[in-house]
């Protein structure tokens, strides 16, 4: 889960990171308001999970009030990456002296969190990895003992030649380490990490992505959550315990297991057709989940054939076929359906869904070949 | 012969008296896995289906049973802990099915499990099976035959897809492995290929990976310079989109790194025959042994 950068900053701060004072706004009138509290210039930001929000001309600068209360007018309401943008933050604008990067991220390949700084701050950490990977230095941390203060030091050190902001910046290491862990993300970045002028260290943006397997036992952090940024098919879909990602295709996948829900998608392209979403039904065997994601799939206009790919293992034939009756029952499709089951209980499956009408196939390429033919027609 | 389990494993199983536990270790029964204890604290001294003997804890249970493997089908808030107790009990082999455990649970696990000389399959897998030996998880048994290819997978479903092809077509398995899809894992590629390439009953391999991280990757280059047995190996997420989760938690293109493109030029690089759809597997193993 993304948070923003008005909520992360807000983690930050909680964890003893220095962030410039600022609040969110939803209308000019706010933004008019917060501005005129901090006093002096300030910078407009839209918040909006995507980056490259200032090239597309989400964050802008204000002298006066009247000035934030325009910008905010203008980005409220604004499209960034297929994104509208209902909240700015605005912030008090910070001389910059020098911009590095901080960031905690789980390394697959050495299992374990590393720590990933950069004096080339402010620009996208994949750009200056590929351009110059010479500026990035990591460090893998060990769990069980945390950052350990010289560590933090001497990477602090290769950013800042002064002790004193050194220190204040390893500091700050330290406490982004205690919030990674203490939140559960599976990403936090300061990016800018800024030096000012008169010396201080604080965190101009930060990032921060949140493991979904914990948010569990993070309520506090799954109430931030914003559904006004994700597809409205995509929040039905967690409600209703569905794993789904909206594509832009016609063909409608509905697939038990997300390995073989990404071979299906992938065949579907392999014979011609463009799927038009993900969708794991997951390994229970629950008729309801067939009948929800059905829903899901067939509000999506764009979608001209459906395609079931099941193949039963602890999911049971005849529970998705049960499902597939119902559904249908309950809202007649409009587009034709390409059903292929086979394994447990493929036998009770088929009967009930001859019994309704339906046929069902059991070779993946076949019902593939069969659906993107049937969604080109 | 086979990898990991065989005739010799004594499976405990954590979790026996849940839902998934209970379900499961009856497909294990039935299908003549060793099922020799099960843990569920507070119903020690019950026996499952007057079968099992269940004990308060993992110590108590591989104790008594002398287990050698443990299966977990517990919830993810408790799985991590039931991670620990398995290892803490000298069970050497610790197959973990629970999906949902946090990554940063498994970034402490892990170098436990590295210091008592446990091995963990997973979690968020499948399990695994050494055809008519023993099944420890939920890897479907009927549609696995006896046979000299080993399988090893992230995925669920798509590997029983891959090895019903295998199965109907006359190629049999000798261990069908799930690895798991989650981004920190006990087992990699790399672990499986090298236990396979030191398995006398082992003829041949076929690695389904995905979209995300580095692990196929490594694999290949492991192939290329520790295997002689041929690899066949299929990618799944060639149409997914960056920067979205496909299900699995580690099914996750970041900015550039992870495609499913990257990865299948790595296995041609490294002389993997690559399938491009899963009914390629028959006809390209056909073409290696």
């Amino acid at each position: 889960m993304n948070l923003h950068e008005y909520q992360a900053r807000d983690i930050l701060k909680r964890y003893g990171i220095p962030v410039p004072d600022g609040d969110v706004a939803q209308t000019p009138a706010e933004a008019r308001a917060i501005a005129q509290r901090l006093g002096g210039k300030v910078v407009v930001k839209a918040q909006v999970h995507a980056g490259g929000r200032g090239k597309a001309g989400g964050v802008k600068l204000a002298a006066q009030p009247d000035e934030a209360a325009a910008h905010a007018s203008r980005i409220l309401g604004m499209t960034i990456k297929g994104l509208t943008v209902h909240k700015v933050l605005v912030a008090p604008a910070t001389d910059i002296a020098s911009e590095s990067y901080v960031g905690i991220i789980v390394d697959r390949g050495s299992q374990a969190p590393v720590l990933m700084v950069s004096d080339a701050g402010g620009i996208d950490i994949e750009e200056v990895a590929r351009t110059t990977p010479e500026r990035i230095y990591r460090l893998a941390i060990d769990p069980r003992y945390g950052l350990l203060p010289h560590q933090g030091l001497g990477l602090a050190l290769r950013l800042y030649r002064d002790v004193a902001q050194a220190r204040s910046a390893a500091a700050i290491m330290a406490n982004l380490y205690a919030a990674f862990y203490a939140v559960g993300a599976s990403l936090a970045e300061i990016n800018p990490l800024a030096a000012t002028p008169d010396g201080r260290v604080l965190a101009l943006d930060a990032k921060i992505v949140i493991d979904d397997n914990e948010l569990g036992r993070h309520p506090e952090i799954a109430a931030l959550r914003d559904s006004s940024a994700e597809a409205p098919s995509e929040v039905q879909a967690r409600e209703a315990g569905l794993t789904f990602v909206k594509l832009d295709g016609s063909v409608g996948c509905c697939v038990n297991g997300a390995g073989l829900a990404m071979a299906t998608m992938d065949l579907v392209k392999y014979y011609g057709g463009a799927p038009a979403n993900f969708l794991d039904i997951g390994g229970s065997s629950n008729p309801r989940k067939v009948v929800d994601a059905l829903r899901i799939i067939t509000t999506d206009p764009h979608v001209k054939a459906i395609l079931f790919n099941i193949f039963g293992g602890i999911t049971r034939g005849d529970d998705v076929a049960n499902g597939i009756v119902q559904a249908t029952r309950q809202f007649p499709l409009t587009v034709p359906l390409v059903i292929r089951l086979t394994g447990t209980n493929e036998a009770e499956a088929v009967r009930i869904l001859t019994q309704a009408g339906f046929s069902a196939l059991t070779d993946m390429d076949e019902a593939v070949r069969q659906a993107v033919a049937r969604a080109a027609a | 012969m086979s990898v990991f389990i065989d005739l010799e494993t004594r499976l405990l199983v954590q979790g026996i008296t849940g839902r998934d536990g209970s379900f499961h270790t009856r497909q294990m029964l039935a299908y003549g896995t060793k099922v020799v204890a099960g843990v569920t604290p507070g119903k020690g001294g019950q026996r499952f289906d007057g079968v099992v003997p269940v004990f308060d804890t993992v110590a108590d249970g591989a104790r008594e049973t002398r287990a050698n493997t443990t299966v977990i089908y517990v919830p993810a808030a408790l799985a991590a802990s039931a991670i620990y107790e398995a290892a803490d009990a000298g069970i050497g082999l610790i197959v973990c099915i629970t999906e949902g455990i946090p990554v940063l649970d498994m970034t402490k696990v892990l170098p436990y499990l590295h210091e008592r000389g446990a091995r963990l399959i997973g979690p968020n897998c499948p399990g695994l099976i050494s055809p008519t030996q023993s099944k420890v998880g939920i890897i479907p048994g009927n549609i696995c035959t006896p046979g000299r290819v080993g399988v090893v997978s992230r995925s669920g479903t798509l590997t029983y897809e891959i090895v019903h092809q295998l199965s109907t077509n006359g190629f049999g398995q000798s261990t069908c492995i799930g690895i798991g899809g989650d981004p920190l894992i006990g087992t990699n590629f790399i672990h499986c290929l090298a236990a396979f390439q030191a398995d006398p009953a082992t003829d041949a391999v076929v690695m389904i990976g995905e979209i995300g991280g580095t692990d196929e990757q490594q694999a290949a280059e492991f192939v290329q310079q520790g295997m002689t047995k041929p690899v066949i190996g299929f990618i799944a997420g060639q149409t997914a989109p960056p920067g979205r989760r496909m299900g699995h938690a580690g099914a996750i293109i970041s900015g550039s790194a992870g495609t499913a493109a990257e990865k299948m030029a790595a296995f041609a690089r490294a002389g993997i025959s690559v399938m491009k759809r899963p009914a390629d597997v028959v006809p390209l193993l056909r073409e290696r042994v």
